[in-house]
């Protein structure tokens, strides 16, 4: 049932963007990368669960809010981005690639938004970490521990820029989430050049919003 | 595994109508030569998922109460121990091999015929070796991507292996003389592994502008992670000593 295993990876990675959570831009510049990654964690953890309480349904919005909030100071999407479109990226005018991070940014958020929304008490367990003060590259290893199942490993690569630690990729299971897409997305160039590539993304992240909105 | 043959039927028809079509228009990927008819496979996949499976899983979801379902799973869980045990040791895990084996010993009789998993709170955690990842160690190449309904993404390799697998699984040798018996229990068991997916059906639609491509990728990228599975979890296990 490898189908299977393989979407529960997907749904792993809920979580990596659940865990990061509420924490002023100052003090997290100043936080080493395994502390951010823990710090962050528990605080959209704990929050999660509150929100979850709740109705599910109307929560699919308040929970977009938070996760935005919390995950666009801590994430490096214009690398993000670039990994995931490959080579082309460098063939993108600077406006292209602003539009491009900023749809592939709604579409991981609105996405891992709603998958959060199925969160239901997983523990996470932070590895432990070791860096070499001069390193700028690292990686910050988790594993999810869920009721009844297998942990399931969550890893995230994390560079030094001046504002602190930020997250570039996001591992599960050996799988980068990132460069995942880098083949649809180099299908999509091929067929209609890199703004074919921001249409299919903002048509994708509309119809996302649309079925959202339906009761 | 009969159960299988009706869908290699719909499954030629639709290559035979329209698999082959859709491949002509997308830059071959050097992985998946057969993508047309992956493709093909992976549309029979969902509708019998959304057909019957997914109906199916709700069903079992509504119907039957957590720590039941939990029975369920580790009962099934518990016989392969044994397949995962025998893994390790031809894999050269010798500890791996041993913890399987106590496993298997602690849950089929403290764990009542395995409905509890007790050797888990002991500290004994299950494996994941299977014969695949054997035949990996012995350097058996993948070959070429295949998507097979109903069981998801494959290689040759990963179906060879999990036919040893499935051949050596103490369960289906037990009650191979009941037809009837032996088709319910691969059922359930198909059944409650469909339902553990239910909190994130609508995932990768979500997620992926091509859910076939995305799938793939994923699968293609895991394997290629797979064989440093052991690197990681003896660097892991090395960190954890140091801090003890």
């Amino acid at each position: 049932m490898h189908i299977f295993r393989f979407v529960v990876i997907a749904a792993a990675s809920l979580l990596s963007f659940a865990a990061f959570a509420e924490e002023s831009a100052t003090s997290a510049t100043q936080l080493t990368p395994d502390a951010l990654v823990q710090h962050v964690t528990e605080d959209v953890l704990a929050l999660l669960k509150q929100q979850n309480k709740g109705g599910k349904e109307s929560n699919t919005q308040k929970t977009i809010d938070m996760v935005e909030a919390k995950v666009l100071p801590h994430f490096n999407f214009n690398h993000m981005t670039a990994l995931a479109v490959g080579r082309e990226w460098n063939k993108a005018s600077a406006t292209q690639k602003t539009t491009l991070a900023q749809q592939f940014h709604d579409l991981l958020v609105r996405t891992y938004a709603n998958a959060v929304t199925s969160y239901s008490g997983q523990k996470v367990r932070y590895k432990p970490f070791k860096m070499k003060p001069e390193e700028t590259d690292v990686l910050v290893r988790t594993e999810i521990q869920q009721p009844g199942g297998r942990p399931i490993q969550l890893d995230y690569s994390l560079e030094k820029t001046d504002n602190g630690w930020k997250v570039y990729d996001v591992v599960v299971a050996g799988v980068s989430l990132v460069t995942n897409y880098r083949a649809s997305f180099s299908e999509e160039v091929r067929k209609g050049g890199i703004d074919g590539l921001i249409k299919s993304l903002s048509d994708k992240n509309a119809s996302l919003k649309k079925n959202q909105e339906k009761p | 595994m009969k159960s299988v043959y009706p869908f290699c039927v719909i499954a030629l028809l639709a290559l035979l109508t329209g698999g082959c079509a859709s491949q002509a228009q997308r830059a071959p990927v050097a992985a998946d030569p057969f993508e047309g008819f992956n493709r093909a496979m992976f549309s029979v996949h969902r509708e019998v998922d959304s057909a019957l499976m997914r109906p199916l899983a709700k069903g079992y979801d509504t119907a039957v109460p957590l720590p039941a379902r939990m029975s369920v799973s580790n009962f099934f869980d518990n016989f392969r121990d044994l397949g995962r045990s025998g893994n390790a040791l031809l894999q050269g895990k010798g500890e791996a091999g041993a913890t399987g084996l106590a496993r298997l010993l602690v849950n089929s009789t403290l764990g009542i015929f395995g409905l509890f998993d007790v050797a888990s709170e002991m500290g004994l955690e299950a494996g994941n070796e299977n014969f695949a990842q054997t035949l990996t160690h012995w350097g058996a190449p993948p070959g070429p991507y295949l998507f097979v309904p109903l069981m998801g993404p494959n290689t040759p390799r990963d179906l060879a292996g999990w036919s040893v697998d499935q051949s050596i699984y103490p369960l289906w040798r037990h009650v191979d003389d009941h037809p009837a018996l032996r088709n319910s229990l691969a059922g359930v068991n198909l059944v409650r592994q469909r339902a553990l997916l239910l909190p994130i059906d609508h995932l990768l639609d979500e997620a992926s502008l091509d859910p076939y491509a995305y799938l793939r990728d994923a699968y293609l990228q895991s394997r290629i992670a797979a064989p440093d599975d052991d690197a990681y979890r003896d660097e892991a296990d090395a960190a954890n000593a140091d801090v003890q």
